[in-house]
């Protein structure tokens, strides 16, 4: 017999014993717990920047009109020459003036892994959303934005629209329906990349990025 | 039992007089204790949030073989190759010839108790595979040769000057009892080696059936690196991890990080599901789970002991045990330490290996009050103390039951049963007992050890309180 037949085997003649001994197949169980009161927009990404800015992630407020210069000031802040884009990017012109290179992911990370290592010093991608409660951005990688881009940089640079903004995860995956069909990769990020493994002294950017600041688009027709 | 040949005795009297070992787990587990009280300020919430959670668990475990066979086809279907192992033997075979297969020379590793559970890096090296811990505890732990001691936080028995000391004789960097210096040049060490592995080897934290999805839960961004540089990722897992819903992991993942580090959530939550797609740019392009089983059938068997299927890995048992506290990870001698090790082990090991592991606990309930899927840890504990006297071991679910039994002990006990279970007969016995006082030994090793032995009364409880009456 298989190892599988055999563990499977195993497993469901415990089964049979116990449903011939009276036990039924349980309900769902209830998710009361995980609801929470209707909430604004703005309520919702107060919580997540106070969330946010106790791990460390910058959050910065701006409107759509204003986005390109809000980002453009956060590359300049942060002297970055280096940016990594999706080739879908509405920046690929942008940030020609003040950058060395403007590097687009646009194509198999085997043929240029080590530039993407070594050389690049910030990323900027879109997210889907944010979860208030625990400071939380929920991303989607996809053909346009690979997996390392929020990864590999040591600044990852996301744009968060204050809309998109849920209480909790178990909202996100209702409301979105993500059941129904999950990407190769999906992400939850709340911060920069951190480690109390020694002594547990908080010490960020250990394998991930050093720093994330987030973008967040306000809702403008709010209050 | 010759108590001075077992090894967790003579191993934890050892922990227990080391002064600095005691002082590293002392002010970790209060700082992991207060953490966690902080992040569940709410505690009707809290309660609601771990009945949530036990029936979360409760539910896919009546449902197990289903759902194992739904998460397998769903994996398979998204192009992940499912492999079943029903020993750490085959589990190493199986993660060997996918190696070999691939012509890898090198692993980069995720956090994974389970590898740990089928020592993994060993086994590797024997065929000439370097295995590369990741994480920077495991890394830590990885250099100076050992084992884990906690499982959430590996190194956690060491202090900065110790680190310091470790990584400046292993990898030649300057010794600053400094750590954020010292993650910064992990950092520089692992991100090579990050480019070069062959195969990133990682755990999971939940296996949701329903849609195929593999999730991990970490800080460090480790976890991502190892699961998505290699080309070819491979994940292990016990069979027992698997939910059954998408948003069955929601209020696990809340009441996962909340217990173990007091985080709301960790830094980063990986939800995958398959390898990277043709048109995509980035991710492994082949990803394997292995299914381990390793006692966990056994367990399952078991109406009471399946409760031990449920654990989600927290460590908060750990972290509160009065005696994991004074002894550490280490002196337990296997790969879990601490409350959940002391209910877990037996099964993967058999009792006949692990027999002091259920009797070193105080019974305290700590364990139970704080587990966020409600095991009852101590009702379990005693459950195995049974089993390891078992009078009739073919008939127990439990490896290795029966093993403490000793010829003179059950008949010693069931004429102490038939003695109280009479008036005239017991009061004969302790009218004996307090007449025959002067023969009573002066010492009862080991219990006089550390114990003064009470002295027998002159007159039986009987007696006095007749004596009383008559007054």
């Amino acid at each position: 017999m298989s190892a599988r037949d055999a563990i499977l085997n195993a497993l469901q003649q415990a089964s049979a014993i116990r449903i011939s001994n009276g036990d039924t197949i349980p309900e769902r169980p209830s998710f009361k717990v995980m609801h929470r009161d209707y909430q604004g927009h703005r309520p919702l990404s107060q919580q997540l920047e106070s969330m946010i800015s106790k791990v460390k992630g910058e959050v910065i407020r701006t409107s759509q009109g204003k986005l390109d210069e809000t980002v453009q000031a956060v590359l300049r802040e942060k002297n970055i020459k280096r940016l990594l884009l999706s080739p879908e990017s509405p920046y690929i012109q942008s940030f020609d003036a003040f950058l060395d290179e403007t590097r687009l992911y646009d194509e198999a990370i085997e043929n240029w892994k080590s530039e993407l290592f070594n050389d690049i010093e910030a990323s900027i991608t879109s997210t889907l959303g944010g979860i208030a409660e625990t400071g939380t951005l929920v991303l989607w990688p996809s053909v346009s934005e690979p997996r390392l881009m929020s990864l590999v940089p040591p600044i990852h640079i996301a744009i968060l629209y204050e809309s998109q903004i849920q209480p909790t995860f178990w909202h996100f995956l209702r409301h979105q329906k993500w059941s129904e069909g999950m990407p190769t990769n999906a992400l939850l990020i709340s911060g920069p990349s951190k480690t109390a493994d020694i002594e547990q002294t908080l010490a960020y950017g250990v394998h991930g990025p050093k720093e994330l600041v987030v973008v967040l688009v306000e809702e403008e027709s709010e209050e | 039992m010759n108590t001075t040949t077992d090894p967790f005795q003579e191993r934890s009297e050892a922990a227990v007089k080391d002064k600095k070992l005691r002082a590293n787990f002392l002010s970790a587990m209060n700082g992991l204790m207060e953490k966690r009280d902080l992040a569940f300020d709410d505690k009707t919430q809290l309660e609601a949030l771990r009945i949530l959670g036990a029936q979360v668990r409760q539910n896919s475990l009546v449902k197990l073989p289903e759902l194992l066979v739904e998460l397998e086809t769903k994996l398979i279907q998204k192009g992940v190759q499912v492999h079943w192992a029903q020993t750490p033997t085959e589990a190493v075979d199986i993660i060997q010839s996918i190696t070999l297969k691939e012509k890898a020379t090198k692993i980069i590793k995720g956090k994974s108790m389970v590898s740990e559970e089928i020592h993994l890096n060993d086994k590797m090296e024997q065929i000439g595979v370097e295995c590369l811990e990741s994480d920077l505890g495991e890394y830590i732990v990885q250099l100076a040769k050992e084992t884990p001691s906690h499982i959430v936080m590996p190194a956690i028995h060491k202090n900065t000057a110790e680190i310091a000391d470790l990584l400046h004789e292993k990898t030649g960097i300057e010794r600053k009892e400094d750590a954020l210096y010292m993650t910064e040049q992990a950092r520089l060490q692992l991100r090579q080696n990050f480019m070069e592995a062959d195969i990133g080897l990682s755990g999971v934290n939940f296996a949701v059936a329903e849609t195929g999805t593999l999730c991990l839960v970490e800080n460090e961004g480790n976890g991502r690196l190892t699961t998505t540089v290699p080309k070819t990722h491979i994940a292990i897992m016990g069979i027992e991890k698997v939910v059954e819903k998408l948003e069955d992991t929601a209020p696990l993942l809340s009441l996962l990080t909340r217990s173990a580090t007091g985080q709301p959530i960790t830094t980063y939550f990986n939800m995958i599901s398959g390898p990277r797609k043709e048109d995509e740019l980035d991710g492994p392009e082949s990803v394997h789970l292995v299914l381990l089983d390793h006692g966990r059938t056994q367990m399952y068997q078991d109406d009471e002991l399946l409760d031990t299927l449920r654990c989600i890995r927290c460590a908060a048992c750990m972290n509160h045990c009065p005696v994991y506290t004074r002894i550490g990870g280490h002196a337990y001698g296997f790969t879990y330490p601490g409350p959940i090790g002391k209910i877990l082990m037996p099964h993967l090991e058999g009792l006949d290996e692990t027999q002091s592991l259920p009797t070193a606990s105080s019974l305290c309930g700590a364990c139970a009050e704080v587990c966020p899927v409600k095991i009852p840890i101590p009702d379990l504990l005693v459950r195995l103390r049974e089993e390891a006297n078992h009078p009739n071991a073919q008939s127990s679910n439990v490896k290795g039951a029966g093993v403490k039994r000793r010829g003179m002990e059950p008949v010693i006990w069931s004429m102490w049963r038939w003695w109280h279970q009479g008036g005239t007969r017991y009061r004969l016995m302790t009218t004996t007992l307090s007449r025959l006082r002067f023969l009573q030994p002066g010492t009862l090793s080991p219990w006089t050890n550390t114990r003064t032995l009470p002295k027998l009364a002159k007159k039986t409880f009987h007696q006095q309180m007749n004596a009383r009456a008559k007054k």
